[in-house]
């Protein structure tokens, strides 16, 4: 049998995809690129020198760094369980009420809980900061109004409860987003499944935990990694709320702070271009390595429906 | 169509454009500066003036946002298009671009030696042998009272440490006003209005700070753990919930009367007579015993220099030398109260709050604050952990000996002082 013809070669694919290409390597790859390499080196005399992994073991050997980042990991680490734990499910709560029939209003409520993610950091945190003002805010005066003046406490200028009170914030902010993937996901759940459902005797909260939570469930595994992408990028609510000392008492550092503190300054403190590209390396590694995590081992294990 | 007509429009404009530089003979000076809030001052005050004495010389005052300054300097600086005036930032950030050659030795600058040891010093080598721009003022730290309150409640200003908590617990036992206007949420406050403010009288100005830059004294010292201790004191006259309590708070509570004493910087003294009802005076930080030598932090904030690549050198330093001169002193000192001319002769000034500050140069010894010149310059960087510590101290979070020894550590561990 002849060799089949050969086939043109299809250059419109090509052509088709270098615009894509070439603007994500030029605003993403290079850069990416760029920050690897600057990491490997360090400014001796006006000039940079290749020092291989000096960086790197100046940050996690010298107490001076490594102190700060352990510090800003294990915050970052309870930034992401705050997450986990409070903003995903009150997303997929919320996404069940929403999906209701019997809901009146739905649509005002799912606009009004998704505004927030909308807004800027900016009028996040400086909002937010003016509620919780032991001063001016109107915290204080509701729980007055409640009786329960006494648990008011200046939050975020405690060291004990100023990560989680932001970590609340950012999860009042974002808690739409989690809220309408899932919301979509319920919706595409075909009405023969929980017609089969209903006729086999499996209604109201049994249909959710058997039925409808399976079928959601690759949902809230794209969430869960976006959350976690999300987070371990965060920088700018605690940068609006706090500032970049990140106070009190480095008690909201997380590693997008210490990462602006270490590149750019702060105050008298000049910035350090190469410490700050190993740390935005590390930052990186640790979410390339919780992003291949999930997709290697819990998104090839989550089993898929087709209806 | 469009594209012409914009083609001209443009063309037309760099035509207009240069045809008005083309027919200005006069020489133009540009200056580059950070304080945009100073520009209307400068327009209508500091530049006329200057013209008027200096015909042939045209200066335009050119500033940039403060947190975008040095990075468009140095941006500026490095293509050849920065203006021929510099307005300085204090210490290491103008003695890099001293080092890198973007600012001429000014030493020689007629009316440089209008200027003491101490006001040249944030703009100097480390060896003291070559300046580089001309002191333009400085901030003092001092209280801010409400006056109408001490009247109320029969208060006499305080001088001494001991009269400084007497009034602190007769303002709180009478409970109208909060003692002390002072949050630790944004740290500054409490390093900059808190232990470099009160701080002084302990380290023996001058004297401590020069030693412990040659490292003859440690911050863990009794005279530098001192300060924190009485910030320690401070915590039970803060109003409630100081822990969140920001920077404008603070000022707000002081403005609104609600407050009896704000730590202060002279810096808020335009926008205190702006925004209080209430008469207003201030005293200096009170010293430990009655008769002790007071001294006080007079901190060298603004500077100019000269660009080293200006093609119109003569011209600039006929202006910077009127800078330094008495005259500019008058008008910059009056125009803005609290930004302090550190000229040797005494400016005549009008605001009286102002006039309060600036007489404690008189009979206090001057100094800067203490973290501010050599001892910034590594990592961990003092200044920055000086705001975290001061605020952990009023906070309860560390003692101050904790405080002390980590702030000493941090120092130890890149800091090594020439013996």
């Amino acid at each position: 049998m002849a060799a089949a013809p050969k086939r043109p070669f299809r250059w419109h694919i090509g052509v088709f995809l270098a615009p894509a290409l070439l603007v994500y390597t030029a605003i993403m790859i290079l850069p990416l690129a760029g920050t690897l390499q600057l990491s490997l080196f360090r400014n001796i005399n006006q000039s940079q020198v290749f020092v291989g992994l000096e960086n790197f073991r100046m940050l996690f050997g010298d107490p001076n760094w490594s102190v700060n980042f352990w510090n800003a990991l294990r915050n970052n680490v309870w930034f992401f369980i705050i997450h986990m734990l409070v903003q995903n499910p009150i997303g997929v709560l919320l996404a069940a009420l929403l999906s209701s029939p019997r809901l009146r209003f739905s649509a005002f409520y799912r606009t009004a809980i998704f505004v927030p993610t909308i807004l800027s950091f900016v009028i996040v945190g400086f909002a937010w900061k003016l509620i919780l003002s032991p001063l001016w805010g109107v915290a204080p005066h509701m729980m007055d109004l409640v009786g329960l003046k006494s648990l008011f406490t200046p939050w975020l200028g405690k060291a004990q409860y100023a990560l989680t009170a932001l970590s609340l914030i950012s999860v009042w902010q974002f808690v739409g987003i989690p809220m309408m993937l899932i919301y979509a996901a319920l919706l595409s759940i075909p009405e023969e499944v929980i017609e089969a459902a209903e006729c086999d005797g499996i209604t109201g909260m049994a249909q959710f935990w058997k039925i409808k939570l399976p079928l959601i469930l690759p949902s809230i595994g794209i969430i869960s990694i976006l959350t976690f992408v999300g987070n371990f990028n965060a920088f700018d609510l605690i940068y609006t709320a706090q500032g970049a000392l990140a106070g009190p008492n480095y008690s909201t550092d997380i590693l997008g702070t210490f990462l602006y503190r270490a590149f750019f300054g702060f105050q008298l403190q000049v910035g350090d271009p190469n410490m700050g590209a190993a740390i935005a390396t590390m930052m990186f590694l640790i979410i390339l390595g919780g992003v291949c995590v999930y997709l290697f081992l819990v998104q090839t294990r989550l089993r898929r429906y087709q209806f | 169509m469009t594209t012409k007509l914009l083609t001209a429009l443009l063309l037309g404009t760099s035509i207009l454009g240069t045809a008005g530089v083309a027919y200005a003979d006069d020489v133009t000076l540009n200056i580059e500066s950070w304080r945009g809030d100073d520009l209307a001052i400068w327009k209508d005050k500091l530049i006329p003036a200057f013209e008027a004495k200096n015909p042939g010389i045209k200066v335009v005052f050119a500033p940039s946002a403060p947190t975008e300054y040095d990075a468009a300097l140095g941006a500026k600086l490095a293509a050849g298009s920065a203006g021929d005036l510099i307005t300085c930032r204090p210490f290491d950030k103008s003695l890099e671009l001293f080092k890198k050659g973007n600012l001429a030795d000014i030493s020689t600058l007629p009316g440089m030696e209008n200027f003491s040891d101490v006001a040249k010093a944030a703009w100097q080598t480390d060896d003291g042998k070559s300046s580089f721009c001309v002191p333009m003022a400085s901030v003092i730290h001092g209280f801010i009272y409400n006056k109408d309150a001490f009247d109320k409640l029969g208060i006499k200003v305080p001088t001494t440490n001991e009269e400084f908590y007497a009034a602190l617990d007769k303002i709180k036992a009478d409970g109208t006003y909060i003692p002390m206007a002072m949050g630790t949420k944004d740290l500054w406050e409490a390093a900059t209005m808190g232990y470099q403010n009160i701080g002084p009288n302990y380290w023996k100005g001058e004297e401590g700070r020069l030693a412990l830059i040659k490292g003859e004294q440690k911050l863990t010292d009794p005279q530098w753990v001192e300060p924190y201790k009485e910030l320690a004191k401070w915590k039970d006259y803060l109003g409630d919930g100081f822990e969140a309590q920001t920077y404008p708070d603070s000022q707000n509570l002081f403005t609104l009367g609600r407050a009896a004493i704000y730590p202060a910087g002279s810096w808020e003294i335009g926008l205190f007579n702006t925004q209080a009802q209430f008469k207003m005076g201030a005293f200096p930080p009170p010293v430990q015993k009655a008769g002790d030598t007071c001294y006080i932090s007079d901190h060298t904030d603004i500077g100019m220099g000269l660009n080293a690549a200006s093609k119109n050198a003569d011209a600039a330093k006929t202006f910077l030398s009127w800078v330094a001169s008495p005259d500019f002193a008058t008008i910059y000192a009056n125009a803005l109260p609290g930004f302090f001319s550190l000229n040797n002769t005494p400016v005549k000034m009008e605001d009286p709050l102002a006039q309060e500050f600036v007489s404690w140069r008189g009979k206090c010894k001057s100094t800067i604050r203490s973290t501010y010149q050599i001892l910034s310059r590594g990592t961990p960087n003092l200044e920055n952990e000086t705001w975290v510590e001061s605020a952990n101290v009023i906070n309860g979070t560390d003692t101050p000996e904790a405080a002390a020894k980590k702030l000493q550590d941090g120092l130890d561990s890149w800091y090594k002082p020439a013996k």
